[in-house]
């Protein structure tokens, strides 16, 4: 059971606190809700561009690195298409300094043009590192655009082009700190060898003063409803064929989100999955295969991803996939089965668990779906999770008319 | 009104009074060595096993590291899929590595499920049959993986490197290629799965929230196995350093970035210069704010990141500088990278950076002690480096008390561009 207290600042910033005196350390972890899906469909990649601006000095100080290093502290932030979430871990003694640097860049940046100028061109190195100088780098590129029309999970957190990112300007930028960066759009999480009053005086002290700002209100264009398959072929400079399969699945919220969870981990969770078992080792068709999901807020993906072994064919491969899923249909799944997926969440969870940075950041994300409680609910309800209801959802999410099939040929 | 310029006061991490909780030792009724660490509040428990069993010792290329792979893919009365099947039905993962001188099997559970996993991981270590089946369906996936991999340019850039400063037949500087997969044979595994694991040298590092009955049920599963604790003479081999220092490759006629790699030989943890130069590593491309990151990526955003580190080998070891920077960037950074050597050389670092990277340092082993794996894991390194708590001890002052002085000498013996390898591959 993982405790924590919540209060609400008048300015709409939410706090919550989760005391752990077993560490000399303490986290605060802010969380703004704001991600890739939140962005302009010709400005996107902003959201991850300001994550990293966020280092670039805030209106009162220089340098937001510096200071935190000197107090002992290592940061780091990240970005998906959901949220933008920001990390410190320093001495617990030293906890005030976390307060003094994040509420100053919750206030404003300095919206340096070097800062700027030169973070432009450190995220075009890291969309080419991981994107374009990779062998698949542009997978999920290509598959997001195939698989979502109008949701904004149509691109990818690093952006749908280089060219968004060069052609930044700092107005843009002034404009989504000011729509996205308030009091009310943000989850402040503070964890580690610290008490709950302690919490509250200085958020009081230093998040406090800052003006409440505009509530964002998020109106997302909604996807459809997938009603034929839709297939691409790619081919690119790479050794291997590889065959990508998507299929909509639900919110993050919905009661039917455990249900897939623990479909995916069946199929394809581990060397005992159905998927690595059947396909890698006992028909040799694939050098590997996985099946996973991302965990996104609006309705998400359940992907099935393999490389092909040299000389099977991509429709010989397909079918293979094809054949698993329609035996997962007709079939179900065996108690043992469901038990066996069932513990390892229970395991995973354990695991993550286990370090004063991962449960606050936890936390965080949890309030953000509207309930930090579901950190310590989540258990039960992947536990009552009955084989019935994945012989239903089997049949509904693999429908042919909600896939979405990439075939990457090799060269 | 809050004056938001002026910092709250802090105390300096170095005043912090660091400790490492001590491990409880016992062994076996072999003689294999137990390390324990039980602490942590969640009730999930961890196992190492290393074997001297590593790349070190094996004759021909791959033996080591296939060995230690496939002792998940079968015994004479388990099948792969039931192996994987034990562990993953408890929700346990049991990992393998094979590094130079060692090769760990690790588990990873709740603490209650330990008595149904023992026994299969007894059973891995001493009756894996490395069937043919296996064997071929492993090379030609690794064959597969390895086509993959030679298109990254960092992977070709890291093997590569290695090469250079240790030699293409030293164990840290060896690299395979799908001809070395294609020569492996089951005779090789079996006959080195005997002598090294069967009737190997271990040592076992636990921690977690650890069971009453530890020492019996290791006992129970492990005690009674021909292992013994470690007596090996690690093998010393030379160094057959490469005789040109500079290379640029063409890997990918496609390729948008260059990646570089920048390297000398080192000594290893037992040398006295080892942990002064951590610190003046820290403060060179070591942590976010490092000389490094600030002006080659800050600064001049030629990269998404560039560090530099002293790799983590027991008998000698290479410090490298390793990032990947835009085409056009990529001399200009390795000149960077140059000039910030000579700044090292030439200047005194002042007592304001160095006084940062004593406290980023110390809070950063302050944070890393945060649970029993990871106070573990520090523990590990001391012990197969030969070392004891001495070390970590005496790494902490150093930390408080190193020079600026000091630094800039360590930096005249150590950061000059002639004794280093230079490698771009696009």
């Amino acid at each position: 059971m993982i405790q924590f207290e919540k209060f609400v600042l008048h300015n709409g910033l939410k706090v919550l606190v989760h005391e752990d005196k077993s560490t000399p350390m303490a986290v605060v972890n802010v969380l703004y809700d704001v991600g890739a899906r939140d962005e302009d469909p010709n400005k996107t990649g902003f959201a991850h561009l300001f994550e990293h601006l966020m280092f670039g000095g805030s209106i009162n100080i220089p340098s937001y690195d510096e200071p935190l290093q000197v107090a002992g502290g290592e940061n780091n932030a990240f970005t998906t298409n959901d949220l933008t979430n920001y990390y410190c871990q320093l001495p617990s003694e030293n906890i005030e300094t976390a307060f003094w640097l994040e509420s100053d860049r919750m206030l404003s940046l300095a919206f340096g043009k070097k800062s700027l100028d030169t973070q432009r061109k450190v995220v075009s190195e890291e969309f080419k590192e991981h994107y374009i100088n990779k062998p698949y780098g542009d997978v999920w590129h290509k598959m997001r655009e195939l698989a979502y029309t109008t949701h904004p999970y149509r691109w990818m957190t690093i952006g749908k082009e280089l060219s968004h990112i060069e052609n930044a300007t700092l107005e843009d930028v002034k404009a989504f700190f000011y729509k996205h960066y308030t009091p009310s759009n943000a989850i402040l999480v503070v964890a580690g060898n610290i008490t709950t009053e302690q919490v509250k005086m200085l958020t009081e002290k230093w998040f406090g003063p800052i003006p409440a700002g505009e509530k964002y209100e998020r109106h997302l264009p909604q996807e459809p409803k997938q009603t034929a398959p839709r297939k691409l072929e790619v081919k690119a400079n790479v050794p291997l064929d590889a065959l990508y399969k998507c299929w909509h699945i639900y919110s993050r919220t919905d009661s039917r989100y455990y249900t897939i969870d623990l479909i995916g981990e069946i199929l394809g969770g581990g060397a005992s999955s159905r998927l690595f078992q059947s396909l890698v080792k006992e028909k040799k068709l694939f050098s590997n295969i996985e099946c996973y999901h991302m965990g996104s807020t609006d309705t998400g993906l359940l992907t099935i991803e393999g490389k092909l072994v040299k000389g099977v064919s991509m429709a010989t491969a397909e079918a293979a996939i094809d054949e698993e899923v329609k035996k997962l249909q007709a079939q179900g799944v065996t108690d043992k089965e469901l038990e066996k997926v069932k513990n390892k969440t229970e395991s995973m969870m354990a695991f993550e668990d286990m370090s004063v940075m991962n449960r606050a950041t936890s936390i965080a994300m949890y309030e953000q779906l509207g309930d930090a409680d579901l950190i310590n609910k989540e258990l039960e309800m992947y536990q009552a999770v009955t084989t019935e209801q994945i012989a239903t959802e089997c049949s509904v999410i693999f429908d042919e008319n909600n896939s979405n099939t990439l075939y990457y040929f090799a060269n | 009104m809050l004056n938001r310029t002026i910092p709250p006061p802090i105390k300096d991490a170095i005043e912090f009074n660091l400790q490492l909780k001590p491990y409880t030792f016992f062994e076996l009724d072999n003689g294999v060595p137990v390390y324990t660490i039980d602490a942590g509040t969640q009730e999930v428990f961890q196992m190492e096993m290393v074997f001297y069993a590593g790349n070190s010792f094996e004759k021909q290329k791959l033996v080591a590291a296939t060995t230690n792979f496939l002792l998940k893919n079968g015994t004479s009365t388990k099948t792969a899929f039931e192996i994987n099947e034990a562990f993953e039905y408890y929700g346990a993962h049991c990992g393998r590595a094979c590094q130079n001188e060692t090769a760990v099997i690790s588990l990873s559970s709740l603490s209650k499920h330990l008595p149904k996993l023992l026994p299969v991981i007894k059973e891995m270590i001493t009756d894996s049959v490395f069937l043919e089946e296996e064997l071929a369906t492993y090379k030609q996936n690794s064959k597969q993986r390895l086509s993959v991999n030679l298109k990254k340019s960092e992977f070709v850039a890291a093997r590569l490197i290695d090469a250079y400063v240790y030699g293409d037949n030293h164990p840290y500087g060896t690299y395979s290629n799908a001809a070395d997969i294609d020569a492996l044979n089951t005779a090789q595994l079996k006959e080195f799965f005997k002598q090294y694991y069967v009737n190997g040298s271990c040592m076992i590092f636990v921690s977690g929230k650890l069971p009453d009955d530890l020492k019996a049920q290791l006992n129970n599963n492990f005690g009674t196995l021909r292992l013994k604790a470690n007596n090996e003479q690690l093998p010393t081999i030379n160094l057959t350093p490469a005789a040109t220092k500079k290379y640029r490759i063409q890997n990918d006629t496609e390729g948008v970035q260059g990646a570089i790699r920048i390297a000398r030989d080192f000594p290893n943890r037992h040398h006295p210069d080892f942990m002064k130069v951590m610190v003046l590593n820290t403060l060179f491309g070591g942590y976010f704010g490092s000389r490094l990151m600030s002006n080659i990526r800050e600064d001049k955003g030629y990269t998404y990141g560039i560090h530099s580190y002293v790799q983590n080998h027991l008998q000698q070891t290479a410090w490298l500088i390793s990032t990947e920077a835009g085409k056009d960037v990529s001399e200009a950074t390795v000149e960077e990278v140059y000039k910030e050597m000579k700044l090292l050389r030439e200047e005194l670092v002042d007592e304001e950076e160095l006084l940062l990277v004593r406290n980023y340092l110390i809070g950063t082993i302050l944070g890393d002690l945060d649970g029993p794996f990871q106070i573990m894991g520090r523990w590990k390194n001391i012990i197969l480096n030969q070392l004891d708590e001495k070390y970590f001890y005496d790494s902490i002052n150093i930390i408080k008390t190193i020079t600026a002085e000091e630094l800039r000498e360590l930096a005249k013996k150590y950061l000059n561009p002639e004794d280093f390898y230079e490698l771009i591959v696009i």
